[in-house]
């Protein structure tokens, strides 16, 4: 009995040889580009050494914000920027749900229309909204609509890759009782896949939205309207007091729209 | 019985409220329509703009690949240096910002700071830091690294706010030092997630490195800003292919890290 009972000499691992293989292939491969970036990247030493003095300056110049600006010129444009991200939403939301379903492998049975479908979306997710504008700003002329397209444009791929995965995570059983009950595809879809993903559709919708109303800030840089406009024009006048002003505006509706977004989340969901 | 379930009708009660609120927000939706000033004809020359674009666009003109390979090069070190020190300056202030960790005086200054480092785009950051420290790849860095102080700092707080205190408690009743609790206690509770989130800043820095040379702080996005000026739109083409190949290449090598780490 003893004798059988004599414990073997094992030592616990936690990790599998191959696991901690990988691990380390991922650790050297960080250190080694951590390392390759320093050595290559261009940095003027002057600069840094500069920037404290720079950066006092820069503060020196915001202070007191220009508060007379406001309602002069920010309020119109900080509506306006809320209107590109609303609409552009809208309008992103209703572009992305065919490719949504197109792309999830359980309602589209065809493989070469998933593909086709992820293709689209894998574009209009890497194409940025400034890059849109660009775009946009050259084929409409400058303005709130070359925002507004942007914005649907690449909200395009994040609603519908984040939407096609919601699909492709619902039960079958609805589904297959409906069909089985003979329910033409429209159906199929309205009452077996839409009650099941309607939450996550919100909850991406307002996700979204949220994104944008940062994103529609910045496209007046390049003069697709809004908010960024004003900043910009601010800044080649040096005028840095309203350029303060502005940040502090753009501040009170990010974090007013989070805390939107935050509140109606928990209302709906 | 079968009869029985045949009997239940379901009705859809009407929801007012619900009602009222879609009614609501489609006069919003028409009255901010009115904003964008679109006119039939406005948007019939934009088409014939569009196509006449589109027909600049390609073929793509990949001549100058020298100058592209560099933008990318730039891109890729911004977004590689952006992330580290970001996952390096968020790891202590969300150890601060946890309220299970520290007391409420601690936190809400540590939230403070994520939420104005969140609140604005990358973009106007990396203005800001261009006027500070100049053009050049270091304005886009510190940029992109504030923007992910704020991402991370939220996401990191939250995952170790969801941890289970036992550990902590365990460690922290050998009397060991705060330093020590955080490493033994917290982080390997944490540590998958934030592998996570850290690979999915990297991704999101890819991106966005690859737009703050627009504004002046180096990488690619100033090459791509400069040929749109000058109607170069068929160089515009390849610097956008090229993006394009290089943030879905970054995707499925973070894709695999998160694999390994199963995170």
């Amino acid at each position: 009995m003893s004798a059988a009972a004599e414990p073997v000499a094992r030592e616990w691992q936690r990790y599998s040889c191959g696991e901690r293989i990988a691990r380390f292939v991922v650790y050297l491969t960080l250190v080694a580009a951590v390392v390759l970036s320093v050595r290559s990247v261009e940095v003027i030493p002057e600069f840094i050494l500069d920037a404290p003095e720079q950066v006092a300056d820069l503060l020196k110049r915001m202070w007191p914000p220009d508060a007379a600006s406001y309602p002069q010129e920010i309020h119109q444009a900080l509506l306006d920027s809320m209107h590109i991200a609303t609409v552009g939403t809208v309008l992103g939301v209703l572009m992305a749900l065919p490719f949504g379903f197109l792309a999830a492998r359980n309602v589209t049975p065809w493989p070469w229309l998933n593909w086709m479908a992820r293709l689209v979306l894998i574009a209009t997710r890497s194409v940025n909204t400034l890059v849109f504008a660009l775009f946009f700003v050259a084929v409409f002329g400058p303005g709130a609509l070359a925002g507004t397209l942007a914005i649907a444009f690449h909200s395009i791929g994040f609603i519908g890759r984040l939407f096609s995965e919601a699909l492709e995570n619902t039960s079958p059983g609805p589904i297959e009782a409906l069909r089985a009950a003979g329910a033409p595809g429209v159906s199929v879809i309205s009452f077996g896949y839409w009650p099941q993903v309607v939450p996550a559709f919100w909850s991406l919708v307002l996700f979204r939205w949220d994104i944008n109303v940062r994103e529609s800030i910045v496209l007046g840089l390049v003069g697709a309207g809004g908010v960024g406009m004003v900043l910009d024009n601010a800044m080649n006048l040096f005028l840095w007091g309203r350029v303060a002003m502005v940040l502090i505006a753009i501040l009170a509706v990010v974090v007013l729209a989070e805390v939107a977004v935050t509140y109606i989340r928990k209302k709906i969901l | 019985m079968a009869s029985d379930a045949l009997t239940v009708v379901p009705v859809r009660r009407a929801n007012w409220p619900v009602r009222i609120a879609w009614l609501l927000f489609a006069v919003y939706f028409a009255y901010a329509l009115t904003h964008l000033q679109v006119t039939p004809a406005r948007f019939i020359t934009g088409l014939e703009h569009g196509q006449k674009f589109l027909s600049k666009l390609f073929p793509p003109d990949f001549h100058r690949w020298e100058l592209l390979t560099k933008g990318l090069r730039e891109s890729l070190e911004i977004a590689i240096l952006a992330s580290v020190l970001g996952v390096l300056i968020s790891l202590p202030v969300s150890v601060l910002g946890a309220r299970n960790l520290m007391p409420a005086w601690v936190t809400w200054p540590a939230r403070v700071v994520m939420i104005i480092c969140r609140s604005f785009h990358p973009v106007i950051i990396a203005i800001l830091f261009v006027k500070a420290v100049g053009f050049g790849a270091l304005a886009g860095i510190l940029a992109l690294t504030v923007a992910a102080v704020g991402f991370l700092g939220k996401l990191f707080t939250e995952a170790i706010e969801e941890i289970s205190l036992k550990q902590v408690e365990a460690i922290r009743a050998t009397g060991a030092p705060f330093m020590s609790v955080i490493a033994f206690g917290v982080l390997p509770q944490v540590f998958s997630r934030f592998v996570g989130f850290a690979s999915y800043e990297l991704d999101s820095n890819l991106r966005n490195s690859t737009l703050v040379g627009i504004v002046g702080a180096g990488g690619i996005g100033g090459t791509l800003f400069a040929a749109f000026q000058r109607f170069d739109y068929d160089f515009v083409c390849a610097i956008i292919i090229a993006i394009i190949v290089m943030i879905v290449a970054g995707e499925l090598l973070t894709n695999a890290v998160k694999k390994v780490f199963r995170a």
